[in-house]
Parts: structure tokens; sequence; C-alpha cells
């Protein structure tokens, strides 16, 4: 049932002003960035890039963005080796409690994530253990891993397993297998993992609010400035925060891109 | 076969489970056991006396709970109105723009969601983008949204669209196309096709996004504060409260315990309906 024209055009139009509507406000805050006024107001009368200049030189900006990077570095590593073993056990091996498996995944991704914060918080005091941005790595893994784990998933579903049965024929032993086809498949799910984790990591602000203890992401200290004590830096490292995640974006689908066309040459 | 598959799968579910394990249902374990001790304690050590779950009623805290479910089922019955035509469009419609909708979907989500609500307050505020430009350009200014309880809702719609729009759109791509074809041969009308195929054919999709989404804006808080000034006081809002300022870890686990009840039988209830070999594309 073919559609009309009108109902496809007016579905597009409307498909682009949703699409407008989510990056609207993205649009005040670049606006505000370069607004040199102190507190903003719209029509900006005066532009000036002093606030990006401040923002470069401040220590706690650097403070800040070293201990967002080092949470999320080391919370892209682990959720990709565990998503990789997970996705395996979610996809691939026909065990047991697979299903069972599959819906304990998505148990962490459907919770409240301040009140999982605040538990974890509690957990940490139970055991006696001082919050840091290390326990933030926690924090965040148990929510980015089963996130990661679907992601490589759906490449492990895409993938015929008469390949490693193959193998397995030929003598090749489990590990072999993981590591000589099995890995290389899983390859472009794993790259796609791991951009996912990283940037939900750098972005997430419900979970470091209670597990970082004296430490600060960035989030978490613009959030401080915008519910109280604003500070002209906020537009300024919003707009730099999503500035870091476009380019890490950018980069990985170069990345891919290169090592498919490397690839393809290789096979000529 | 069977025993090594059994063997490589346990194997490899491990670390995710000790994940699980140590960093989930432990602290829930440790929420539930804080709820039963007497107030303002911070150890463990202490008899249990419940006394908490009393002042959720005596103080009113169920107040907060309603207006947390009520703001989240307002904005899923939003959502749903508003996903629906675009989730049509994405799964029967457009061709290539549905690739560039779903990326523009999805970077959105990785820009912190505190920047994007700002962005909003800009925006929407007295003398921001939209207001100072229509009275410095036309002369007409009007009052600000912000601060009240639609824009609260507004923000909560605006937050969790995604959540909505993609299993709306995989529930939709189900319905074959045939089935939709042969009702519009036998002559029924476009609503009898949305109503008798559409929706009961799509309904898994319905169900998981409807459940993600009012599970997901029950736990919302940041809406409520930036957008919302405080006009309602969610749930979240209570039990953040309760740890920080007010310094009682037993309270603010009873009203932790509660509201998780209440959320994970909706939660729960989406797990089961969804079958994700189906949705994921298993070949097998």
């Amino acid at each position: 049932m073919p559609a009309l024209r009108s109902t496809r055009i007016a579905l597009l139009i409307y498909g682009l002003f949703v699409i407008c509507l989510l990056y609207l406000p993205l649009i005040s805050v670049g606006f505000a960035s370069i607004s040199r006024a102190r507190y903003i107001s719209f029509p900006i009368r005066r532009y000036s890039t002093q606030w990006y200049g401040e923002a470069l030189q401040s220590g706690t900006v650097r403070d800040l963005l070293v201990t967002s990077l080092s949470v999320a570095v080391i919370v892209t590593i682990c959720s990709v080796i565990i998503a990789f073993f997970g996705a395996l056990a979610f996809a691939r091996y026909e065990w047991r409690y697979r299903t069972v498996f599959q819906k304990l995944i998505l148990l962490p991704i459907f919770f409240p994530q301040t009140v999982l914060g605040l538990a974890l918080l509690m957990w940490f005091n139970a055991l006696g253990i001082i919050p840091t941005w290390k326990t933030a790595v926690v924090a965040h893994l148990v929510w980015i891993t089963p996130i990661a784990t679907l992601i490589v998933a759906i490449r492990a579903y895409g993938f015929d397993s008469a390949l490693e049965e193959a193998a397995r024929d030929l003598g090749a032993s489990t590990r072999t297998i993981l590591r000589e086809i099995t890995l290389p498949l899983l390859m472009p799910g794993l790259v796609t993992a791991g951009l996912f984790a990283f940037l939900l990591s750098w972005g997430n602000f419900p979970l470091s609010l209670f597990t970082t203890g004296a430490d600060s992401t960035l989030p978490e200290w613009l959030y401080a400035k915008m519910v109280s004590g604003y500070s002209p830096l906020v537009p300024t490292l919003g707009i730099m925060s999503v500035v870091a995640s476009i380019f890490l974006i950018i980069i990985s689908f170069a990345v891919i891109w290169l090592v498919q066309k490397s690839k393809a040459l290789t096979q000529v | 076969m069977q025993r090594l598959n059994n063997k490589l799968g346990l194997f490899s579910a491990l670390p995710m489970l000790s994940i699980l394990a140590i960093a989930f249902f432990a602290p829930l374990l440790v929420v539930a056991i804080f709820s039963s001790m007497p107030p303002k304690v911070f150890t463990l050590t202490h008899i249990p006396d419940f006394s908490a779950y009393s002042v959720f009623f005596q103080q009113g805290f169920y107040r907060s709970l309603l207006w947390s479910l009520g703001a989240a089922f307002i904005s899923t019955v939003i959502l749903l109105v508003v996903c629906w035509p675009l989730a049509f469009g994405m799964a029967k419609i457009f061709k290539s723009f549905t690739l560039v909708l779903t990326i523009a979907v999805v970077m959105s989500l990785f820009v912190s969601e505190n920047i994007r609500l700002f962005g909003w307050v800009l925006t929407l505020m007295k003398g921001g983008l939209i207001e100072g430009h229509m009275r410095a350009w036309l002369g007409i200014g009007f009052d600000s949204p912000l601060y009240g309880v639609p824009v609260i809702v507004f923000g909560l719609v605006y937050a969790y669209l995604p959540f909505m729009l993609f299993p709306l759109a995989q529930g939709i791509a189900t319905v074959p196309d045939d089935a939709r074809q042969a009702a519009a041969d036998l002559g029924a009308s476009r609503w009898q096709i949305f109503a008798q195929i559409d929706v009961p054919l799509a309904a898994p999709g319905i169900v998981v996004g409807c459940l993600l989404c009012f599970v997901l804006s029950a736990g919302a808080v940041a809406e409520s504060k930036i957008l919302g000034g405080q006009a309602i006081i969610t749930i979240t809002d209570d039990i953040e409260t309760a740890f920080t300022f007010g310094q009682d870890w037993p309270l603010g686990s009873a009203l932790s315990v509660i509201f998780i009840a209440i959320v994970s039988v909706f939660a729960l209830l989406a797990i089961s309906v969804v079958d994700l070999d189906k949705i994921m594309g298993r070949k097998r």
C-alpha cells in the first residue's frame, strides 16, 4: 500500500521538525557560549571568545576534564571486554540459562539511575569504601556494560556459527577459535560498543552525582552551577564537551572506514 | 555439544553476572535492609523497627510519588501520540531518511541530559532565544513558560522521545504490508486499518516503549529541577533530599524501596514482553 505523496512529505517535514527541536537547545547553548555578557540575554549584542580562553586556562576545568576522561576511558576498556564475552553468552552459545541472562542484563537499563547511584553510595559505605572517581567507574559499568553487550550481540547474531563449528571440527581449541575467528568477526561491534560506552560515560550525570565522592566530573560540575551559583563558563564547557564527543565520533568513523578500505585492498 | 555450550555460555556470562551481583543486586539488598533501620542511623548494626515506612504516610511523601507517577503517565501518553506518526514513517514510508533520523536521535542522546535541559532554559526563559528575539524584532514579548508543571512534562517528553520512538518503529516494522494491503482492498478505512491491523500487530513495540518511558520518566529528577524550578517535587527528589540534606538514610531507603517496588512491576512486565532474539534479528 504505497503512501500518498502528500503523506510522505508531511511526515518528512514532521521528522525534520523533530530533529530541529532535538537540537534547538544546543543552538541556544552555542550562542550563549560566545556571548560576551556575564548573564545571557538574547538577542546577543556582543560576541567574544573570552570564556573559551578562560576555560582553557582554568585549573578547575583541567581537573574536571581529567576526572571525566579517566572514568570514561576505564569504563570503555572494561565494558568492551565484558561485553565481548557477554554478547557470546547472550547471542551465540545455546546454554541453559540464556534467556534468563538476556532478561537479567536489561534490569539495570530499566532502573532509575539516580536511585541506583544512591544505592551504590550506601553499598560502598557499608563496605567501608570511600567514594572517589574509581567508584564512579563501577557505577558507570553497571549501566553501560549491558548496553555495550546489546550492541555487540547484534553483531554476534549476524555471523554464521558454521565458521566456528568448522574450526572446531578441524581441531582448533576454544581459545584459538575465539582469537582467530570470533574476535575478528565481532570487531566492528566492539568498536561501536566502545564508542557508545565512552560517550555515555562522558555525558553521564545521575550515576556520577553520588558515586564520585570529593571528585567531580564535567556533567556534575555543570549541574551544580546550573542549580546554584551560575557561572558564564557553563555554556562554554557544555559546548566544549559536545564538541569533544563529535570529534570522537568523527575519528571513530574515519578509523572504521580506513580499516574497511585497507581490508578491501588486501583482498584484491 | 550441549554440555560444552552450557559451559562456554556460563563462562562468558560470568564477568557480566559478577558486575550485576556486586554492583546491582548487592546495593539493592543493602537499601532494603537499610529501610528497616531506626531513623537517622548510618550503619546496619541496629535492630530493625521499620519506622521509616510509617513516616512515608505520616509526612505525605505519597504526594510526591503520585506527582511523579502522574507526570510520567501524562508524558508517556503524549510521547505515544507524538512518536506514532514518526515511527510509522520510519518503519513504512521513509527510505534513507530513516537512517538520518536514527543517527540524529541517537547522537542527541550522547549530549549530557542536563546540558540539553539547560539549553531549553536558555531557549524559553524571558530574554531567551525565542522571547528575546521576538521582543527585539517584532516587539511582542510573552511570559516565560518555565517553572511550571507543563514545562516539566515537556522536558520529560523531550528527554525520553528516543525511548518511545525506537521500540515503536520496531513494533510497526513487524506489521506485514500484506495485511494492511488486504484490509485496504477489502474496503477498510484508514482508521479501521490503524485500529484493527496496525495497533494490535505492533502491540509488543507499543507496550515496551510505553513501559520504558513510564519507568524512566517516573525516576527523572533533572527536568523538575532545571526546567521546573521544582514546581513539583518528584519522588526521586525526595529520596535524594532524605539522603543528602535530611541525613536520614533509612527514610531515603524506605522511599527507594517503595518506589522501586512500584516501578519494577512495570519494568518486569516490559522485560517479560520483549523477545530479544526476535528484535535483534536472530537468524536461527
